[in-house]
């Protein structure tokens, strides 16, 4: 069943929460509240950092950057930083694009696009890497899918599972078929970390869609989603084109992947580091025998 | 002809691409594989019409043939929904894979699509997680895979066919991350500039080519029956060139083909 009405949604949070350079986000620091997206609440920007980002009213989860996701669910003081200094450039000379990347960089996103490392989640050692939504709609260039398949490579390697949290607009279109065969590379990755028996945990976050979610956020072994995400491979605004009508409510959010068969379990931000680490503990290799027997 | 579509720019090869009277996979299925025998369905959901999969005899070698077929004609263009595939038609794709792996039957695909179908039975069924897998599928396939692109290739829809040990083009196909109108009307708000966004997406098979995107042209100025032709050819010498390799090198070469592209945006080794 789909918990319809549980949350009330934007109608399309892919330009309304994210597409926007110029709306203040909740945590820009002069912006001292902040109104859920969800239930209009207006909410103070102190008290949403203790709840994890998540609105105290409807239990909306809000937009949250990468290195801020990264630092609430590994262990403190454990991750270490791979591959920061591979960052996007205009490989196809798109015109506008260098301009692009120069404004994204301004914004609270940084260099950022997407951060790699390893940490510790619940004391177990694993790669981690935490898209930044910021960072034009956290979309994937060759910058994202190196920095992706170098994460995986050295998990393969090091012998490590994978936990990645994923939002993404989709391919970047200024780098042409160069982001499309992103997809590939990053699949080429994922599948050589799994032969090796290698765990990987994807966590979906508002919004997943277009050519990562045709990727590597559908070929975790273990799919989790956080509520009210948006998942899909269009985006609604091109469904709606297509098909010239109106989408159901509740399409293509998480609760409606888990009725579908597609995510493995809806994780709230309270319980995912404890979800997460349970997870990672099931998979620790080795033998164990049982003492009591 | 060659000199003819050489000055062709990207835009009127994306019209030629689609143009109704293009050759389609099943034209060049009957063409190059003598007793094709369809197989139908996904064995999960229903038959993909988009998706045409089967076996036929390559010269002396049996192969596994998968490809998106747009159809002739108004009537048979929306029995098979204009060539954009449902996750089913790339499940069914998945199935002949498989079975083409258990068989040491190579795989040949023809591609021509404007993209993988956007409406609600499609995410409904996962789209995205049906040409994910394809895509992971592909990359550890134990047996030679060839990819053509024949018309339009369009997004991750195209993809899911094209992770190969070769990927060719004809001379007049195109192949794109987005429809060039799509990228005008998000990046410009105005789809009209589509010849600029096709320009600039760099979507021509010189294009792809010089960004070692795909490994071959086919010439195609010569008419329909000499392309075919030329096509057997080659793929006959490719496959027997794939034959010496052991599995190992053959899913080695196919990973790093893929592994390099982007590689001339020269990133710095790993700094810690
Ligand atoms: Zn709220």
């Amino acid at each position: 069943m789909i918990r319809r009405g549980l949350f009330k949604h934007p109608k399309n949070d892919l330009e309304g929460e994210i597409g926007h350079d110029r709306t203040p986000g909740p945590f820009v620091p002069e912006n001292l509240c902040v109104t859920c997206p969800s239930c209009r609440k207006l909410l103070f920007r102190d008290a949403l950092a203790d709840t994890s980002d998540v609105c105290p009213r409807c239990g909306w989860h809000f937009r949250m950057s990468a290195r801020r996701r990264i630092a609430l669910i590994s262990d403190e003081g454990t991750f270490r930083e791979q591959d920061a200094d591979v960052v996007s450039q205009n490989p196809l000379h798109f015109p506008g694009y260098d301009e692009k990347i120069k404004r994204a960089r301004r914004t609270e996103a940084g260099k950022d696009e997407v951060v790699c490392g390893i940490c510790r989640i619940g004391g177990l050692k694993c790669c981690v890497f935490a898209m930044e939504p910021a960072f034009m709609m956290g979309s994937m260039g060759t910058a994202v899918g190196e920095k992706i398949t170098r994460l995986f490579e050295h998990a393969t390697k090091a012998g490590l599972p994978v936990v990645g949290f994923t939002v993404s607009g989709g391919a970047r279109m200024q780098e042409g078929i160069l982001a499309l065969m992103q997809m590939a590379k990053t699949s080429g990755a994922v599948r050589r970390h799994s032969d090796a028996g290698l765990l990987y945990i994807a966590v979906l976050t508002n919004p997943t869609t277009g050519g990562v979610t045709a990727s590597f956020a559908m070929e975790a072994d273990i799919i989790l989603a956080e509520p009210g995400a948006l998942v899909g491979f269009a985006g609604p605004r091109v469904i709606e084109q297509t098909i010239r009508q109106k989408l159901p409510q509740g399409f293509q959010r998480a609760e409606f992947l888990l009725e579908k068969g597609f995510v493995d379990q809806i994780s709230n931000r309270k319980t995912q580091k404890q979800l997460i680490s349970r997870l990672l503990e099931f998979h620790v290799g080795g033998e164990r025998t049982d003492e009591r027997l | 002809m060659w000199g003819v579509s050489a000055r062709m720019n990207a835009y009127e090869k994306l019209l030629a691409a689609r143009s109704n009277d293009r050759a389609t996979a099943k034209d060049y299925i009957a063409r190059l594989f003598l007793h094709f025998v369809e197989l139908h369905g996904d064995r999960r959901y229903g038959d993909d019409p988009a998706v045409i999969t089967g076996i036929g005899m390559l010269g002396r070698t049996p192969v596994t043939v998968i490809g998106i077929e747009k159809g002739h004609g108004t009537k048979e263009k929306i029995a098979r929904n204009f060539g954009s595939a449902h996750p089913e038609g790339y499940r069914k794709a998945l199935r002949q894979m498989r079975l083409a792996e258990k068989f040491g039957r190579p795989v040949i695909c023809f591609v021509d699509t404007a993209g993988a179908y956007c409406g609600i039975g499609a995410e409904e069924r996962g789209q995205g997680q049906a040409i994910a897998e394809n895509l992971t599928e592909l990359m550890g396939l134990k047996v030679p895979v060839i990819s053509i692109l024949i018309g339009e290739g369009g997004s991750g829809g195209a993809l899911a066919l094209a992770v190969a040990d070769e990927v060719w083009m004809l001379e007049n196909a195109v192949y794109s991350v987005i429809s060039p109108e799509g990228c005008a009307s998000i990046l410009w708000k105005d789809s009209g500039r589509a010849k600029d966004a096709a320009e600039h997406l760099k979507i021509t098979a010189q294009d792809l080519l010089s960004l070692h995107v795909i490994d071959r042209i086919i010439p195609e100025g010569l008419g329909f029956s000499k392309t075919c032709a030329f096509l057997k050819i080659q793929l006959i010498r490719t496959l027997n060139r794939s034959r010496a390799l052991s599995t190992e090198e053959l899913l080695n070469l196919r990973y790093e083909r893929f592994r390099r592209i982007g590689d001339h945006v020269v990133y710095p080794a790993d700094s810690t």
